[in-house]
C-alpha cells in the first residue's frame, strides 16, 4: 500500500507545523497555488508505521552479507553516523564565515592530507559529490591542463573495455570522444592495442587498479610509460581501491589523477543509492586545476580557498562545499582506521575474496581467470552451469536471496559471460564466507534436482521477478489523484 | 584490528586453503619496488571514545549562531522522526535497489517520493535524485539541449537573479558540450528580471532559458509571462524552484497556458539539516515528453509473476551502466538517504503542515525586513514582492556590519559583495519559520545599535 493510499482528508501531524495561520494576502494572487498539492494526509504514527515497515522490505549490510563486486559494501560504523550528526555539525550553515568553523574545517583539512597520504597524491578536493562526480572533475582537470598548454588537439580519452560505464560517459560529459581498449584473457591490458592507439589526440587513459576483473595490472609501470611519452595523463578511477589501501598508492604507481569513492573504502552509507563522495586527488601538476572549494591551514586558522586564489580551477560542482555530512562520516572513519587500520583493509579484503575463489574453485566452480591472484574480489563465470543446467547467472542471483545473501554483481564486467563478481569486503567473517558457498553449492544442485526452484527464484521476498519490460512500456513513475 | 573479525586460527585456516603462506604473499603480482608497508603519514588510529571526544569538541567550536541567512540553505525544523527513521540500517546501509526484490522498501519509497515532487511542481515525471540543486541545474540545461530538437544554437538564457554558484556549476558541467550561457541582467529597480530583459538577449534562436522562482534576492518574478513568451518562441523553460515555497507558490507545471518544461532545485529544504552545504538532493522533474532524455535513476511501478503490484528501477537504457559513452549524464550514485529523509518529512508534514511552514518564513521575514528597514540607514534594495528572503542595503560596510552582529551571536545575512558588487553594502536576510519573535526582536536592536555606532565612510563607493 502507498503511502498515498493511507491519506485521509484533513488528518495532519498538528505538533509539526508552526502555530501561525497560512496567510499570504500581501503576495500578488497571480503567484499563489490555486490548488493544494496531492500530498499524503497522514498522522505521524501512520507515517512512522509505513516507512518503518517499509525498511522491513530491504536487503542492507546491517541484516545481510552483501558481496556485491566493484561496491564494496562493508560495514558503516554507527559511530561515524552518530558523531557526523552532533548539533554542531548539522547546524551549521554553508555560508557561515570561517572564523565560526573552525571545528569543521580542521576536519576537512586533515581528511584531504589523509586522502594523500593515502594515495601518494600531492593535492585533494573533496567537492565531488559522487565518483561520477569525481571523475568528471578528474577529466575535466586532463582537460584544461591540456588547454592551459595550448594543446588543444588532444580530444580522446582512452578507456579499457572492461572499465565502469561511468567512465566513457564522464569523458562525453566533458567533451572528449572515447576510444576503447581491449582486455586479454589473463585481465591485463592488451598494451600492443594500447600502443597502436595513443597519439597526439591521446587525452589520456582512465583506469581502475585492481581492474573490474579482480585482478591487478601488472603492467602499470609500462602503461604509465605508454600514456605520458604520448603527452598524455593517466586517471586512477578509485572504485577498487580497497584492494590496495596501505599497500601501493596510485601516485606511486604514475597516476596523474585520481577519485576516491569514499562510501566505498572509507564506509560512508551506501543510503539506498546515495549519497556518495568521489573526492578527487592530483600530482603536483594538476593542482592548479583542482575543483572548489579547498580547506588551507597557515598559523592554525583554517580558511576556505576561492576563484581567487586559484583562478585556474575547473570550477564548483555543487552550491556549497559537497557531501560535507559524508565526508565527516569518512574522516571519522580514517581516525578509527589510523594507519594500522589502513593496512588491514587491504590485507583482510584481499584475504577473504582468495578464500573465497579457493573455496569456489574447490567446489567445482569455474573462476574466470584462475590462473591469476584475485584482489579484493573476483569472478565466478556460470557459462557451463548455464549450458548444463539451464540456469544463468541472474538465476543463482535471484535464488541466493532466498537463501538470505545479497547477491553479487551480475552481468559485469560485460567481458566474461554469465558472471558474478563477487566481493566480500574485510568485515565479513569467515563462518559469513563459508555459508554463502554453501549456498552457492545448494543452488547448483538444485538446478539439477528441481530446477524450478531456482529458475523461479526468488520465493520468501516481497515480490517474485518482476515485470521490467511492462515497467518500461506501460510507464508509471508516480500515483496519480484518481 | 577495527571492524576486521578474523582470529589468528581463522587466519591460518584460510591460508591453508588458498595454499599460501602469508597475507604478504597475496599481494606477490604487485612489483615488490611500488609495494608500501604501511602509511606513516596518517596518524594513529583512536578508541570510539577517543574520537567521540575530539568530535565533540570540534562540533563546539561552531558553536551557532542566530541564523538569519539563506541563499540556498535554509534551517526548517525537522520532525525527530524523520532522522530515526532514515538512517535505520536498512535504508542507511542499503545498496542501490538493483535488486529490486530485496528492495522494495527502497523503491517504493522512491516511486512515493516522485510521486510527490510531482505533485509539488505540477510536472508529469521525476526522476530519484540528482546531487543537489546546482548540478541539477547543470543537468537541467543538458536535458533541454537535449530535447529542443528544433533548436541548433545550444544557447540558454540565464538571468542573473539566478543562485551565483548555480551559475557557476553550471558553466564548469555544461563547459565541454559547445553551450553559450548568455546571462540577462536584472532590472535594478525591480530586483527581478522582466520580460524585455529576455527579449532583447534572444536573438534568433534560443534552446531554453532559465526562471528561478524565488530569485535568489528572495523576489517574485513574472513566471507566466516568461513561459509564455518563451513557449511562443520554441523556447523550452527551465525553472528553478525552492520545492517548500512551492507549497504556496503557483507550481511550474501550471506557470503560463502550458506550464514549464523540466523544474529542478534543491530538495534541502524538505527535510534536510543544513549540515554545512550537504548532503542535500537535487530534484529534476520534466514533461512526459522529455522523459527519456531524463537522467538519473527512475522508479516505476509493476508488477511481478503473479501479478502483484512491485517496483522496479526503469528506462535503464538512458543510464550510464548501460549505454556507457551514449548515456544521458554520467550520474550513479545519487543522493538516496536525502531523499529517504525528505520523503518522510512531507508525509509527516502533508500538504498543510508545509504550507504553514512557507507561510510562516513569510510572515518571519516581512516581520524582519519591515523592522530592519526603520532603522536609519537601511533599505530594501527592490521593489518586488519577496517570499522569505530579500536584499537590505547599508550605509556602512556590510562586512563590518556582519562582523559585529556575529560578535553578538548573529549570522545577519550574506554578504552580497563578491557576487553583486553593483548592489553596494548589500545584505541578503532570511528569517524561517524557526526564527522566535524574540530572535527577530534581537537583531534589530542589535542592528539599531550597529549602525548607530558604525560610521559611514566618506564617499563610500560600495565594495568592487
Amino acid at each position: 500500500m502507498l503511502i498515498f493510499e493511507h491519506s485521509t482528508p484533513g488528518r495532519r501531524g498538528a505538533p509539526q507545523a508552526p502555530r501561525q495561520g497560512a496567510d499570504l494576502s500581501d503576495l500578488p494572487a497571480a503567484q499563489l497555488r490555486k490548488h493544494r498539492a496531492a500530498l499524503p494526509e497522514v498522522s505521524e504514527m501512520q507515517a512512522v508505521r509505513h516507512y518503518t515497515r517499509l525498511s522491513q522490505k530491504n536487503f542492507s549490510i546491517d541484516t545481510h552479507f552483501y558481496p556485491l563486486g566493484s561496491c564494496t559494501m562493508k560495514y558503516n560504523p554507527r559511530a561515524c553516523n552518530s558523531l557526523a550528526m552532533l548539533p554542531g555539525f548539522l547546524a551549521r550553515h554553508p555560508l557561515t564565515p570561517d572564523s565560526q568553523s573552525q571545528g569543521f574545517l580542521a576536519c576537512m583539512y586533515e581528511l584531504q592530507e589523509m586522502l594523500c597520504a593515502a594515495t601518494g597524491m600531492a593535492g585533494f578536493s573533496l567537492a565531488p559529490m559522487a565518483g561520477a562526480q569525481g571523475e568528471f572533475a578528474g577529466v575535466a582537470m586532463i582537460g584544461a591542463y591540456h588547454k592551459a598548454r595550448g594543446d588543444s588537439a588532444r580530444k580522446e580519452i582512452l578507456v579499457p573495455d572492461a572499465a565502469h560505464g561511468t567512465n566513457p560517459a564522464t569523458a562525453t560529459m566533458c567533451g572528449f570522444t572515447v576510444r576503447e581498449i581491449p582486455t586479454l584473457d589473463n585481465g591485463d591490458v592488451d598494451i600492443e592495442a594500447l600502443q597502436t592507439a595513443v597519439g597526439p589526440q591521446t587525452a589520456g587513459l582512465m583506469l581502475t587498479n585492481p581492474s573490474t576483473l579482480g585482478v591487478f595490472e601488472r603492467q602499470i609501470e609500462t602503461i604509465a610509460k605508454i600514456i605520458h611519452q604520448a603527452g598524455g595523463l593517466l586517471y586512477y578511477d578509485g572504485a577498487n581501491l580497497n584492494a590496495i589501501l596501505g599497500k601501493i598508492r596510485p601516485g606511486d604507481m604514475g597516476f596523474d589523477v585520481i577519485h576516491s569513492n569514499l562510501h566505498k573504502t572509507f564506509s560512508t552509507p551506501h543510503g539506498g543509492g546515495g549519497p556518495g563522495s568521489g573526492a578527487v586527488g592530483v600530482s603536483e601538476r594538476l593542482k592548479p586545476f583542482l575543483p572548489l572549494p579547498l580547506v588551507s591551514k597557515k598559523a592554525e586558522h583554517y580558511s576556505w580557498v576561492s576563484e581567487k586564489d586559484l583562478p585556474q580551477s575547473i570550477g564548483r560542482l555543487s552550491a556549497f562545499m559537497g557531501n560535507a555530512g559524508v565526508l565527516l562520516r569518512a574522516y571519522i572513519y580514517m581516525r578509527l582506521l589510523g594507519r594500522e587500520g589502513m593496512k588491514r583493509v587491504a590485507e583482510f579484503a584481499t584475504l577473504n575474496a582468495n578464500y573465497m575463489a579457493a573455496e569456489a574453485k574447490r567446489r567445482g566452480f569455474e573462476l574466470a581467470i584462475p590462473e591469476r591472484r584475485s584482489s579484493h574480489e573476483f569472478i565466478i563465470t556460470l557459462k557451463k552451469e548455464a549450458r548444463d543446467l539451464h540456469v544463468t547467472a541472474m538465476d543463482f542471483a535471484k535464488r541466493l536471496l532466498d537463501l538470505g545473501y545479497h547477491a553479487p554483481t551480475t552481468y559485469f564486467p560485460l567481458l566474461v559471460p554469465e558472471c558474478l563478481l563477487i566481493e566480500p569486503t574485510e568485515t565479513e567473517a569467515k563462518e559469513v564466507l563459508d555459508g554463502f558457498m554453501d549456498a552457492l553449492q545448494q543452488i547448483r544442485e538444485e538446478a539439477k534436482t528441481s530446477p524450478e526452484l531456482v529458475t523461479g527464484a526468488p520465493h520468501t521476498l516481497p515480490v517474485k521477478r518482476l515485470d521490467d519490460v511492462r515497467a518500461a512500456r506501460q510507464l508509471d513513475l508516480a500515483w496519480k489523484k484518481t | 584490528m577495527p571492524f576486521v573479525p578474523h582470529t589468528e586460527d581463522e587466519i591460518k585456516q584460510m591460508l591453508q586453503a588458498i595454499g599460501v603462506s602469508s597475507i604478504d604473499d597475496l599481494f606477490d603480482e604487485i612489483p615488490a619496488h611500488l609495494r608500501i608497508d604501511g602509511l606513516p603519514a596518517v596518524p594513529e588510529g583512536m578508541t570510539e571514545m577517543e574520537v567521540t571526544r575530539l568530535m565533540q569538541k570540534r562540533a563546539a567550536k561552531d558553536a551557532n549562531a542566530v541564523c538569519f541567512i539563506g541563499a540556498g540553505a535554509y534551517e526548517h525544523h525537522i520532525p525527530a522522526a524523520v532522522w530515526q527513521i532514515t538512517t535505520r540500517g536498512e535504508y542507511y546501509t542499503a545498496y542501490t535497489p538493483y535488486q529490486a526484490e530485496a528492495s522494495q522498501g527502497t523503491l517504493q519509497l522512491i516511486y512515493e517520493f516522485q510521486s510527490m515532487m510531482t505533485a509539488l511542481t505540477a510536472m508529469d515525471v521525476s526522476n530519484a535524485s540528482m546531487y543537489d540543486g546546482a548540478s541539477a541545474l547543470a543537468e537541467a540545461v543538458l536535458m533541454a539541449v537535449r530535447g529542443n530538437r528544433k533548436s541548433k544554437s545550444r544557447k540558454i538564457l540565464i538571468p542573473t537573479s539566478v543562485h551565483p554558484t548555480y551559475r557557476k556549476t553550471t558553466h564548469a558541467i555544461v563547459a565541454g558540450q559547445n553551450i553559450e550561457l548568455v546571462e540577462v541582467g536584472y532590472d535594478a529597480g525591480s530586483g527581478t528580471t522582466p520580460l524585455k530583459a529576455f527579449e532583447a538577449c534572444a536573438g534568433d534562436d534560443v534552446t531554453a532559458v532559465v526562471i528561478q522562482q524565488p530569485n535568489f534576492f528572495g523576489n517574485l518574478e513574472d513566471v507566466d509571462a516568461i513561459t509564455d513568451w518563451a513557449h511562443a518562441k520554441d523556447i523550452l523553460v527551465i525553472a528553478v524552484a525552492n520545492p517548500l515555497v512551492l507549497a504556496v507558490l503557483q507550481p511550474p507545471g501550471e506557470w503560463g497556458e502550458t506550464g514549464v518544461d523540466i523544474a529542478c532545485g534543491d530538495g534541502q529544504p524538505l527535510g534536510a539539516p543544513l549540515s554545512s552545504g550537504g548532503p542535500y538532493y537535487g530534484y529534476l522533474c520534466g514533461t512526459q515528453a522529455l522523459v527519456r532524455q531524463l537522467p538519473g535513476r527512475i522508479v516505476g511501478r509493476t508488477v511481478d509473476l503473479d501479478g502483484r503490484p512491485g517496483f522496479t528501477l526503469t528506462l535503464q537504457a538512458r543510464e550510464q551502466h548501460i549505454r556507457r559513452s551514449k548515456a544521458t549524464s554520467n550520474i550513479c550514485t545519487n543522493q538516496g538517504l536525502v531523499v529517504t529523509a525528505s520523503t518522510i518529512h512531507m508525509a509527516i508534514l502533508g500538504p498543510e503542515g508545509l504550507e504553514k511552514t512557507a507561510a510562516a518564513c513569510h510572515a518571519n521575514t516581512v516581520a524582519l525586513v519591515s523592522q530592519l528597514c526603520e532603522i536609519k540607514g537601511v533599505q530594501r534594495a527592490h521593489s518586488a514582492a519577496y517570499f522569505h528572503e530579500a536584499v537590505l542595503q547599508l550605509d556602512a560596510p556590510a562586512s563590518e556590519v556582519l562582523d559585529a552582529l556575529l560578535a553578538r551571536g548573529i549570522l545577519g545575512g550574506f554578504n552580497l559583495a563578491d557576487d553583486y558588487p553593483e548592489l553596494g553594502n548589500a545584505i541578503l536576510v532570511c528569517a524561517t519559520e524557526m526564527r522566535s519573535a524574540d530572535e527577530i526582536k534581537d537583531y534589530v536592536t542589535a542592528l539599531d545599535d550597529i549602525m548607530s555606532s558604525v560610521t559611514k565612510p566618506a564617499n563610500y563607493a560600495g565594495a568592487v
